[in-house]
């Protein structure tokens, strides 16, 4: 299984059954793979039980989700408009989100929306980093070029503030708590200095520091 | 009561320069493209368009923007569509960028005779920067004014000759029973035209009265 699978798999793995979940694009994306039966997927554009990717005849345009994926329906799914999307979202009626970053902060920060000469938007993001109860950052642990992207202060723009509770890498697992980042999980052959190397703020180690189980 | 049936040269002659555009739909997909079309087809320039995203290159407000009739757009993602970035970039297209819950929401109230809405979502980002911020029970509030548009155009799944109208599936509902509120003109073009009365009225999901042209 290649590192985004594995990201995925433990992201997911915070997902019980009867949770509503939304995933952002990219390894997010992934999730839907391995939860556990009986979670129900959002698309934020109005739609909450997607399920498989569709195919063949089951194709359609009027049934494909925000990011672009033809999907089937799973049974209990409903529909409804942008607006109800979103109230769903902001009213904390979505047990978690899993996003993607380019920027987490110590403080849970998170910045996802635009980099330097380029502004994508935000999309959903604000809404979903904001109004779910509980926000999992699934990402590569480092930038393309090696960078820490888990920083002491983003300097990216924020997409919100003191919103991330988890952060998953393919190197750790790291909680968001009041005194600072907490290293609960470390992936396999790799070691407490080599997950800190690539982090910015000095990271707590937890006392019962676990092997990240995929 | 007449039929609200239009013919698709009756549209295009809807369209002026400097109007402001409404467009339902999401990720290029169930996207209103015979009224797209009919926006080309105008000649209208120097539009303003209010969308979720601008799609692909070559699909839905994507075909606007390779056209380079558009001159602003409030928006929520522009991620997927490498032209409005150059657009962007050239400083020849003005974005706004604006949360999706944020621009649903003041599209809304532009359709529903409301000033704005109050929200968190935006707070201690760039989004608050342009924003008047409101205490209500001690919270704080963005405002988010109401958008209104001089045309909307939407997709729907059936349509009667007075506009009542159903949707189907995510991408086949999507924006556009919001958007078709929001417009001084609203054009909505449907996949399959009813008889009055076939629509049973539990099914409608936007009132004829919100519908103004319907291309068949």
């Amino acid at each position: 299984m290649d590192h985004r699978h594995l990201i995925a798999k433990r992201a997911a793995a915070y997902f019980k059954s009867g949770d509503v979940v939304n995933l952002g694009i990219g390894i997010p994306s992934l999730c839907g793979n391995y939860a556990e039966p009986g979670v129900l997927f959002q698309a934020e554009n109005g739609y909450i039980g997607v399920g498989p990717i569709a195919e063949g005849l089951m194709v359609n345009e009027r049934m494909v989700n925000a990011g672009g994926i033809p999907f089937v329906p799973v049974p209990g799914a409903s529909a409804f408009d942008v607006a109800m999307s979103f109230g769903v979202i902001r009213s904390g009626r979505m047990a978690a989100t899993v996003l993607g970053a380019l920027q987490v902060s110590e403080g849970g920060d998170l910045a996802n929306w635009a980099s330097p000469g380029r502004a994508f938007g935000m999309g959903g993001a604000m809404d979903l980093c904001n109004g779910a109860r509980k926000v999992i950052v699934a990402m590569e642990h480092c930038t393309r070029e090696g960078a820490p992207k888990i920083v002491n202060e983003c300097s990216l723009p924020y997409t919100g503030r003191a919103c991330v509770n988890h952060i998953v890498t393919e190197l750790c697992v790291i909680d968001v708590t009041e005194n600072g980042l907490l290293l609960r999980e470390l992936a396999p052959g790799h070691t407490v200095e080599e997950v800190q190397a690539k982090t910015e703020p000095v990271l707590l180690i937890a006392d019962d520091l676990k092997e990240m189980a995929f | 009561m007449e039929s609200k049936v239009t013919t698709r040269e009756a549209i295009i002659s809807q369209f002026r320069d400097g109007q402001i555009i409404a467009i339902g739909g999401q990720t290029g997909r169930y996207m209103p493209e015979r009224l797209i079309g009919c926006i080309l087809d105008s000649g209208a320039r120097h539009l303003t368009i209010y969308s979720i995203d601008t799609s692909d290159p070559g699909v839905g407000v994507g075909r606007l923007i390779d056209a380079g009739v558009v001159d602003r757009i409030i928006t929520t993602h522009v991620g997927t569509n490498p032209v409005t970035n150059a657009q962007i970039q050239a400083g020849t297209l003005e974005a706004e960028l604006s949360p999706m819950g944020n621009f649903i929401e003041r599209i809304r109230c532009g359709g529903l005779g409301l000033g704005g809405v109050l929200t968190k979502t935006g707070l201690g980002t760039v989004v608050e920067q342009s924003k008047q911020v409101v205490r209500v029970n001690g919270e704080r509030y963005l405002l988010e004014p109401a958008l209104r548009a001089d045309v909307a155009i939407t997709r729907c799944r059936r349509a009667d000759p007075i506009g009542n109208l159903t949707y189907q599936g995510a991408s086949g509902r999507a924006s556009h029973p919001v958007i078709a509120t929001c417009g001084a003109l609203s054009i909505v073009e449907c996949d399959h035209f009813c008889d009055l009365g076939e629509i049973a009225p539990d099914q409608v999901e936007v009132p004829g009265m919100f519908i103004d042209m319907i291309l068949v």
